[in-house]
């Protein structure tokens, strides 16, 4: 009897799970598409004038610039600890002279690009979401295009366009305050040789691993600032609705940020 | 010579999936008039003004703006239909991170090529006509309710438009900033010869501003005419509208 009153409630909570995937499916694949059309569109009003030069300035300082120190800070401690890490492990072999090479080659190809994304997500793209999110909740898009204004033109392509400037420049940034950060662990704390680390770091680091940091920076930047648009500009339901959507934006910009790291590393090797 | 056609709504149907908003309507705003659109709250009304300034296309119909049907219009060729409007929104829709100057002269920086000083004295000579003086450096934060209506309406008269849509224009107002607004529609429309659609369903507003009243209920306009022919008006929906209002009020 046991089993034959469990059996429904069991194939209704199996079908309600995979009532929830679908609908998460369906949810990801939705957003995906709309992301995607919306980049095209933003390509599309890029280029046709009014180019709107203060407008874009004014977001290169606040996604560039205003993220600049919270970067360098990130950068600096996360150079120092994988420094102490790492010199804590090379000590064993005595190969205390591979921990320069080791942060700069953790740092330039995966940790830069992706920390300075994440920050730049938590810092930038989330004012932008809320933003756009606020604009929209109250009219304001539908009053810019009233007044034959281009919403996406005058709100998104700027924004936009400083996310995938902003972010390579932010990573390089991160590049050298990393560096830095790592050689004071290594020369001043833990008595590393200076020439050792410069020589070694300089005999393993090549321009192609720098370059490889930077174009995730480009892609990373251009998905995160993407993905915050979306989400503010298609915002709905008041207050709640714009919290919604910013938690979203930030949810799927850290994993789209993961996901990317993967693929775009295999195709650029 | 009988007045022209500034919009006309042929046939005009809209359904947002299984809901049809909208179920084939016909209205004609005639040049210089103020048409009122009352109706209960989720009759369609914003629905049918977004179909007017091309921010809806409808599943079918046609929307024509001084002749032209804006139905098939791409973005680009809208947004010349657009600089014919000015509209007023329910919240005003200011931005909220632009001064009151900077707020009313956004269409003159967008479509013209006019200096600062002339951009000033424009946009003060707007801000006179809906009654405001010295607040050009404050922030709609700093303004109330009925003063952010009338920035927004400085706002949407700027560019000398020829048509003004004002949706829902004393919702949420005081009974004296309400009268206010009332009067603004018509100084508008007497200083600016604008022709003019309100959305409402404040009765009392709808009938001091209104040249033409068109009721809307189920999707369909029931009963369009001069206010005081539809005071006596005989449709069940229209009826029932206005009859608790009016006992109350005479």
């Amino acid at each position: 009897m046991a089993n034959g009153a469990d059996a429904p409630g069991q194939r209704s909570a199996l079908a309600q799970g995979f009532g929830d995937l679908s609908k998460l499916v369906v949810g990801a694949v939705s957003d995906l598409g709309g992301v995607a059309t919306l980049g095209a569109q933003v390509v599309r009003w890029a280029a046709r004038p009014p180019y709107r030069v203060a407008s874009f300035f004014s977001q290169l300082d606040f996604v560039g610039v205003g993220s600049t120190f919270i970067v360098c800070l990130t950068g600096t401690f996360t150079g120092m600890v994988f420094a102490h890490q790492s010199a804590r492990a090379f000590e064993l072999f005595n190969a205390e002279s591979m921990v320069g090479p080791t942060v700069a080659l953790t740092v330039t190809r995966e940790l830069a690009p992706v920390f300075t994304a994440l920050m730049v997500t938590m810092r930038a793209c989330s004012a932008m979401c809320t933003e756009l999110g606020t604009m929209r909740v109250t009219e304001q898009v539908d009053a810019l295009e009233t007044m034959a204004v281009n919403p996406i033109q005058y709100l998104l392509v700027p924004r936009v366009l400083a996310g995938l400037i902003m972010v390579p420049v932010l990573t390089l940034i991160f590049d050298l305050c990393g560096l830095g950060g790592g050689y004071f662990v290594s020369v001043v704390v833990k008595n590393v040789s200076a020439g050792t680390f410069i020589a070694r770091t300089q005999q393993w680091l090549d321009p192609e691993d720098i370059v490889e940091g930077l174009i995730k920076g480009a892609v990373f930047g251009l998905t995160i600032a993407l993905i915050a648009c979306y989400k503010g500009y298609n915002a709905s339901g008041g207050a709640k609705g714009v919290g919604q959507a910013t938690t979203q934006a930030m949810v799927q910009s850290a994993l789209g940020i993961f996901i990317l790291d993967y693929f775009v590393g295999v195709l650029l090797h | 010579m009988a007045p022209r056609a500034m919009i006309e709504v042929v046939g005009l149907h809209k359904r947002f999936g299984e809901h049809e908003v909208l179920k084939g309507i016909d209205l004609v705003v005639e040049e210089g008039s103020t048409v009122v659109i009352l109706g209960g709250s989720g009759s369609g009304k914003t629905v049918l003004m977004k179909h007017m300034i091309g921010l809806l296309k409808p599943d079918l119909g046609q929307v024509l703006v001084e002749g032209e049907d804006i139905v098939p219009l791409g973005a680009a060729e809208l947004e010349v239909v657009r600089r014919k409007f000015g509209m007023v929104f329910q919240a005003a829709a200011l931005f909220d991170s632009m001064t009151v100057f900077e707020n009313v002269s956004f269409p003159l920086r967008e479509h013209t090529r006019m200096s600062e000083a002339q951009m000033r004295e424009v946009v003060r000579q707007k801000l006179d006509i809906v009654g405001l003086h010295q607040v050009e450096a404050q922030y709609p934060a700093d303004l109330s309710g009925g003063m952010r209506k009338r920035v927004g309406l400085a706002r949407a008269i700027v560019l000398d438009p020829k048509i003004v849509l004002y949706d829902e224009p004393t919702t949420g107002l005081d009974p004296i900033t309400t009268e206010y607004v009332d009067d603004m529609i018509l100084e508008a429309k007497a200083k600016l010869g604008v022709t003019s659609v309100v959305i409402s369903h404040d009765i009392a507003s709808s009938f001091k501003v209104a040249d033409k009243i068109a009721f809307l209920s189920g999707g369909h306009i029931v009963e369009q005419g001069p206010p005081a022919r539809l005071r006596n008006a005989q449709h069940p929906a229209l009826k029932q509208f206005l009859h608790s209002w009016f006992e109350k009020n005479e």
